[in-house]
């Protein structure tokens, strides 16, 4: 993992002063609201309906147990003993004092975290696959790339006045578990002919009101070029991105209305200029931040764990758990365990305090102090000896986060939506949680096998639900919370945008309508293996429209 | 009327401004839009009573002028609100891939926090109006950062042992 040189503690130290500064200004009544907005938005600080909300960055989703154990303390001291962990691998504070936050924000330095750049039209968190360093099919390990974009990104004074917020994603894999390609960059790592190091970027990829997959605008960017690169394809977006109209002032617009021909010979050229300058990467700086992440000291095991299996053969529920949650590790005798907050009738992503300590002193003692935020608002414990797994599972069981069912229908994206949020249009929520409730049987979910299932409480798409194999998208008509569903979405590297089926569906109807939509699939798929959206991918939106609004059908 | 900073000093600002279809004076140093300066293009610049500055609007780009920077002192970029940030790129194009040496003037909603940035970005003239940010100038206060996490313009600050992108004032 990372840590902080001299450099950058000295820097967030200053950088808490700073806004302790301005907060104190604020609360003075010497800075007005307006022009405070753009400072505290630039710290994480949302003004929400009921309150602030601070957004804390876990920059690419890896943090310590001393890490976690922090963000408890905070949820504790600060809030009401919970956290809501977030899409972008942040979590989010609903109900800080304004006046505290320069506190949270000093405890926070203390254990190398913050809140920059969480908010505002900026780059934002750079992103990476909660796998990462773990995962058996990994080509190189992305962090060491997003910790070196997250420094470099971290207050650039050419870029903290974008047309609109600016999301960066690094997978190492050729697997995508972090939609890369619905970012505004993103970077693959991959080797060329020659073995080196490289990235394969794409750009405009996006959700929101205009979802877009990202278009590849170079098939191998040099290690050595990579802010020299970003840095080109920030500035032509910072020149030429439309400021006009804030639904249209997305990197993604501009290579839609421009062309991804005309964009890149812009960007390139730009690059052609400032590759050779001072932003060029020397393999050694580079070697040196990659050093930070290098793999824990693995045991030699043998692949299968005896311990394992008989544990397994005596718990059944430990057994489906393990089925479930826990994925292959390229060290031999490890697994890397999923702790889906998803348990039944809760808000995906929220974690008490108690269960923060828990998931800390459980990455400390059997995951080598180390934890990982998922884009699925999940928590993972990266590396878990297979003997230990049984013991990791008690713990969570006690803790009430033994949830057995990562990567099916009741691991739930969902945006805060109307309970929290100021631009929503309906709750997502209370829909994630009679949808969780529903289909809580796990006999039912197995059957059902791998589905996502994603919900925005608004057209800004917080809740992914263009990419849900089931989306659905709350709005708001003639005052009442209408929801609609689309299908056929993926957030992986076989990327797609779900397609709208039909008229929405009201808060009473849309549970109902998603089991429609699930004996529909159950009844059309040619084996138990061909998951969800390869059966839609293959029969199409027809027998769904047909399940789905029948009388239609006979009219 | 906003206060010039040049160099971090409040100045008196001898430019004036043409905007429109007032005459060009003569004998001054002249600020014109750039609507003006295309229309008066070879007039400016066979000019000897005075020193010639354009102004751009954040849609308008460097381009426009690009060929004639050689005969031009001062270039002027917008920041009509706060959070357009058009300017900053264009100022780093100016310094940077044009090799502009004259004065680069920001003009518009500019706040205290914003005036470091500027200056990274190759501003050397800021014209403000907002009267806080003028008093913080006036009486020196800088809440900015001394840490950068990247290298500036011209590059003349500390660097930082093994990050290669990052430096400290000074």
């Amino acid at each position: 993992m990372y840590r902080y040189d001299e450099f950058d503690t000295e820097f967030v130290n200053a950088r808490v002063e700073q806004f302790r500064d301005q907060v104190n200004r604020r609360v003075s009544g010497e800075l007005s609201e307006d022009n405070f907005k753009p400072i505290r938005l630039q710290n994480g600080v949302y003004l929400q309906l009921h309150a602030y909300m601070l957004r804390v960055a876990v920059p690419y989703g890896t943090l310590n147990s001393r890490q976690m154990r922090m963000l408890a303390h905070i949820a504790r001291k600060y809030d009401r003993d919970y956290g809501h962990f977030t899409t972008r691998q942040n979590i989010q504070y609903n109900w800080p004092k304004l006046e505290d936050i320069p506190d949270i924000l000093q405890d926070l330095a203390s254990v190398e975290m913050h809140a920059i750049q969480t908010s505002g039209n900026c780059i934002r968190n750079v992103t990476a696959d909660h796998f990462a360093g773990a995962s058996a099919d990994e080509i190189a390990d992305p962090r060491p790339y997003a910790e070196i974009l997250r420094q470099w990104s971290t207050v650039h004074p050419e870029f903290l006045f974008l047309p609109r917020k600016f999301k960066i994603a690094v997978i190492g894999s050729p697997n995508d578990r972090a939609a890369m390609q619905f970012h505004d960059i993103g970077l693959e790592v991959k080797k060329n002919s020659d073995g080196e190091l490289g990235f394969a970027v794409s750009v405009g990829g996006g959700l929101g009101r205009t979802p877009m997959i990202g278009k590849l605008i170079n098939e191998f960017v040099a290690e050595e070029d990579l802010l020299s690169y970003c840095e080109a394809i920030l500035r032509v977006y910072n020149l030429y991105g439309r400021r006009d109209n804030k639904y249209k002032a997305r990197i993604k617009i501009l290579v839609h209305e421009t062309g991804l021909e005309e964009l890149k010979a812009d960007v390139d050229a730009e690059f052609e200029r400032i590759r050779d300058s001072v932003l060029k990467l020397p393999d050694a700086d580079v070697r040196a931040i990659e050093a930070y992440f290098a793999p824990p000291e693995f045991e030699k095991l043998p692949i299968t764990s005896p311990k394992l299996v008989a544990a397994r053969e005596t718990d059944k529920s430990f057994d489906r758990w393990v089925s479930q949650n826990v994925s292959d590790h390229k060290a031999s005798g490890y697994g890397i365990v999923t702790v889906a907050l998803k348990g039944t009738g809760e808000a995906p992503g929220d974690a008490t305090s108690a269960q923060m300590d828990v998931l800390a002193d459980l990455g400390e003692r059997y995951s080598f102090d180390e934890l990982r935020v998922s884009h699925v608002q999940n928590v993972i414990l990266p590396h878990v000896k297979l003997d230990d797994l049984k013991a990791v599972y008690d713990a969570l069981v006690e803790a009430g986060m033994a949830s057995a069912n990562a990567g099916l229908i009741t691991d739930i994206i969902a945006c805060p939506g109307l309970d929290y949020c100021a631009l929503a249009t309906a709750r997502s929520i209370p829909v994630a949680q009679e949808l969780s409730e529903r289909f809580a049987d796990l006999d039912r979910q197995n059957e059902i096998g791998e589905l996502k299932l994603k919900i925005s409480g608004c057209i800004n798409a917080c809740g992914h639900h263009h990419v849900g194999h089931i989306g659905i998208l709350g709005v708001e008509k003639r005052g009442e919370e209408l929801y609609q569903v689309t299908l056929g979405g993926s957030g992986d590297e076989q990327a797609a945008i779900g397609e709208i089926i039909g008229r929405g569906f009201s808060s009473d109807e849309i549970t109902d309508a998603v089991e429609t939509i699930v004996n529909t699939y159950l009844t059309r798929r040619l084996s138990d293996d061909e998951i969800f959206l390869e059966t839609y991918r293959r029969v199409g939106p027809q027998p769904f429209k047909d399940a789905l609004y029948p009388a239609k059908e006979a009219a | 009327m906003p206060t010039l900073f040049v160099d971090g000093l409040a100045v008196e600002d001898t430019w004036t401004l043409v905007d429109g279809e007032q005459p060009i004076p003569d004998g001054e140093d002249v600020i014109v839009t750039l609507p003006v300066y295309q229309a008066n293009r070879d007039k400016l610049l066979a000019r000897n009573d005075g020193r010639v500055g354009v102004h751009l609007d954040p849609l308008e780009p460097v381009e426009a002028i690009a060929d004639d920077l050689d005969h031009l002192a001062l270039v002027s970029l917008d920041f009509p609100s706060f959070a357009d940030g058009t300017s900053f790129s264009k100022a780093r194009l100016l310094r940077d891939r044009h090799g502009f040496e004259g004065e680069v003037r920001a003009t518009g909603d500019i706040r205290i926090d914003q005036v470091s940035h500027m200056q990274r970005c190759g501003f050397d003239a800021l014209s403000i109006s907002h009267q806080a940010t003028i008093n913080s100038l006036i009486e020196v206060k800088d809440p900015s950062l001394k840490l950068y996490y990247q290298p500036a313009l011209g590059d003349s600050d500390t660097r930082i042992s093994g990050k290669a992108w990052a430096r400290r004032a000074g």
